[in-house]
């Protein structure tokens, strides 16, 4: 594998943000849009190349010796195996296809040039991550992702709630790198290199290592990815993070970034399985946040609120299939969920684009006769989200369900639960948005129109991937756990035959779909019921509504507190500090000014207090 | 010389040079004029002088004398430089009295 492409690979990218960054503006709005988009399908062009040619065996590309510290050595260098060549495919080819969304989407705004700059620079960061051959290398691409979703959460930065959400965004992130920073330095004082081709070897061959501190580091590693990945108690920034522009949500918080963590996990995924307690921990957290936030999802009326409500969620059913140690089936859902997700942003952005910034679903309906395209888009994403058959979803999801099956039955249960929800509200949104009367002013009514093709094209190229996303990991006969099983110790997961119990699971999970798919057809297309309005809503949906008061917890738990240690500090400590330093000043000062009152000008006295001095100086020494 | 010394005493020299100390301090004190005071002044550094004459002769060593010569020298040197500085502050100020000099007041 050439150096150079590499680097075209990585660079290609880069160098669409500095032209964006540099010369956007004077450049003009379609030249940046087809500059920003050719950057990143070079790049798509160049994983297919490297995809289509790889070998079975991953190729490391050190560029040069970064750090070397006595034995500890850094190499800036780029590791390119299955997993990330997985993980390519996916982020640079969902990139150029939001990229090319993005050029229409965009396109009525000023600052089109530094949206289009910052989504470049989120491209290359996340290439970093993911083909860096050493956790520095995926520390670097990981903060560079945050970076950039900070810049495009807060891309409207006029609007003081989004700066906060992207504020929200940062600060949650930097909790968990702090875990995902411990984790890398234990990581290097246990095993003196950071290397991930090392670090397997070391782990898998040494008999040595203590048990404890591998469980410590594994624990601070995932408390990074839950800060990345959205997870139980770090999740509340993403919700907030819908901010930002749709493509944003659609690429940054939905297909790629908030992958990163499940893509540190299936990294290191040796370095977890010596941690079996640890490895519970994530399947428990997992499993709770999947429930959780789909409940939550269940009475939010943003329609991006409810999507991104469901990324936590499915984020979780990931994390359930990490902590069971099904990495390969963690990675198939981290594929089919980038599809249909980004499918279902996508056209949630076409609708909002359609009703000039309508957000609320409770001013829509109607829409399927105005936006037919969006329309059957999204329902084959929804489709697909809930689990039917043979939709992508449908076998991403319950291989996740069926792992859980075997591994232990409450997580099943709790899986399970969390997917009849995601049946409903992503249905309840369906038939919110696209059925029965419009809404919304007789102004929107008038304007309504489906989407340009430059929108709809990625829709399209979405639902079919969304669609058949799933023949890429058929039980039994999957390609995937055949490509990435080179990455794992254990494939046993391949071993799934399918027998009586897993058909029973396939029809308890698809009955469960179709159930919450019923009920959603029931209360909102039959019955036409609207959800009601904020003031209106009463009982546990209020608390649902209100997100469990998990924000407001944070804020009673954490920022209150402090907050009023600094005022403490402000009004108590510092003000004590100030009059201790400002009083001694002024003792001085006023004894000095008493003092002058002795230097009255008059020589006699000074010469009487100069004999006086003189005699008691004289009657010290000698008498 | 001895003799003289003999006859008289050397405390009775001790005792001059003291008063004349004295008389030096209360004038430098008491007297508001300053050329008066510098007077005094000149009245301490002669009982002083004297002082050193008297205990050069008493112990038969003539270095004090000599101590005399530079003392008077410099003596010489500070009444010019003292009586240069009373010309000038009689100049700005029109009087020499030192209770009206007081622009040291802090």
């Amino acid at each position: 594998m050439d150096t150079n492409l590499v680097l075209v690979l990585l660079l290609a990218p880069f160098l669409g943000f500095l032209f964006n960054v540099f010369l956007g503006k004077k450049a003009g709005k379609s030249i940046v849009g087809i500059v920003g988009t050719l950057s990143v399908a070079i790049s798509f062009a160049v994983t297919l190349y490297l995809f289509a040619t790889a070998s079975q065996e991953p190729v490391v590309i050190n560029l040069f010796d970064w750090i070397s510290i006595q034995k500890f050595d850094i190499s800036f260098g780029f590791l390119i195996d299955q997993l990330s060549i997985i993980w390519l495919l996916f982020v640079t080819g969902i990139g150029s296809l939001i990229h090319l969304y993005s050029i229409s989407y965009m396109h009525d705004d000023e600052k089109m040039h530094s949206f289009f700059a910052y989504l470049n620079l989120f491209i290359f960061f996340m290439i970093t991550l993911v083909i860096g051959s050493n956790l520095l290398m995926m520390f670097i691409g990981w903060e560079g992702v945050g970076l950039c979703s900070y810049l495009l959460i807060g891309f409207w930065y006029k609007n003081q709630d989004f700066n906060d959400a992207a504020k929200k965004a940062f600060i949650m992130n930097r909790i968990g790198d702090l875990g995902f920073l411990i984790g890398i330095f234990i990581v290097g004082s246990m095993f003196e290199t950071l290397d991930f081709t090392t670090l397997k070897t070391t782990i898998t061959t040494a008999s040595d290592i203590n048990d404890l501190w591998i469980a410590i580091a594994a624990l601070a590693l995932f408390i990074g990815a839950t800060g990345k990945s959205a997870q139980i108690p770090l999740y509340t920034w993403l919700p907030d993070a819908m901010a930002g522009p749709t493509p944003v949500s659609a690429l940054i918080h939905a297909a790629t970034m908030v992958t990163a963590g499940i893509f540190m996990l299936t990294r290191l995924n040796f370095l977890f399985d010596m941690a079996p307690s640890v490895q519970n921990i994530i399947a428990i957290v997992g499993a709770c946040t999947a429930l959780v936030a789909a409940t939550i999802a269940l009475v939010q009326n943003d329609i991006k609120k409810v999507l991104a409500y469901s990324t936590v969620s499915q984020l979780g059913l990931m994390f359930l299939a990490l902590g069971l140690g099904a990495y390969e089936i963690a990675v198939f859902h981290v594929i089919t969920h980038a599809f249909f997700k980004a499918c279902l942003f996508l056209g949630s952005g076409s609708v909002i684009h359609g009703l000039h910034g309508e957000q609320d679903m409770r001013k829509m309906g109607g829409l399927k006769k105005a936006m037919p395209i969006t329309f059957i888009t999204m329902l084959i994403a929804a489709l697909a989200i809930s689990g039917i058959f043979p939709l992508a979803g449908f076998w991403s999801k319950d291989e996740i369900l069926m792992t859980a099956f075997h591994e232990n039955k409450a997580l099943w249960v709790i899986g399970s639960i969390a997917s009849i929800m995601t049946a409903f509200y992503m249905f309840r949104l369906i038939y919110l948005t696209f059925f029965n009367s419009f809404r919304g002013t007789e102004e929107q009514k008038h304007h309504l129109h489906e989407s340009p093709s430059l929108i709809t094209l990625p829709l399209i190229i979405l639902a079919i991937l969304s669609f058949f996303g799933g023949i890429i990991s058929l039980p039994g006969h999957s390609w995937l756990n055949h490509y990435l099983s080179p990455l794992f110790s254990k494939v046993s997961h391949e071993a799934h035959t399918l027998g009586t119990t897993e058909y029973m699971l396939m029809a308890i999970a698809t009955i469960g779909a179709l159930i919450g798919i019923g009920i959603a057809y029931k209360k909102y297309l039959k019955d036409n019921t609207i959800p009601s309005e904020d003031a209106e809503i009463t009982g546990f949906s209020k608390v649902l509504y209100n997100k469990y008061y998990v924000d407001e917890a944070f804020d009673a738990l954490f920022v209150k507190p402090i907050n009023a240690l600094s005022s403490f500090f402000r009004d108590s400590v510092e003000t004590t500090l100030s009059a201790l330093v400002f009083g001694l000043g002024k003792v001085t000062n006023s004894l000095a000014f008493e003092g002058k009152k002795v230097h009255n000008g008059s020589v006699g006295l000074y010469l009487f207090a100069f004999v006086i001095g003189i005699i008691a100086i004289l009657t010290y020494l000698f008498l | 010389m001895d003799n003289i010394l003999n006859q008289i005493g050397i405390e009775n020299y001790i005792f001059l040079s003291v008063i004349l100390f004295c008389i030096g301090v209360f004038g430098v004190l008491y007297r508001r004029n300053a050329i008066v005071v510098f007077m005094s002044i000149e009245i301490m550094l002669n009982a002083i002088n004297l002082l050193f004459a008297a205990f050069s002769t008493y112990h038969q060593d003539a270095q004090g004398q000599i101590f005399v010569f530079f003392s008077m020298a410099v003596a010489a040197a500070e009444v010019a430089v003292g009586l240069a500085i009373l010309v000038s502050i009689f100049r700005n100020m029109h009087t020499i009295d030192v209770g009206k000099l007081k622009n040291l007041k802090g």
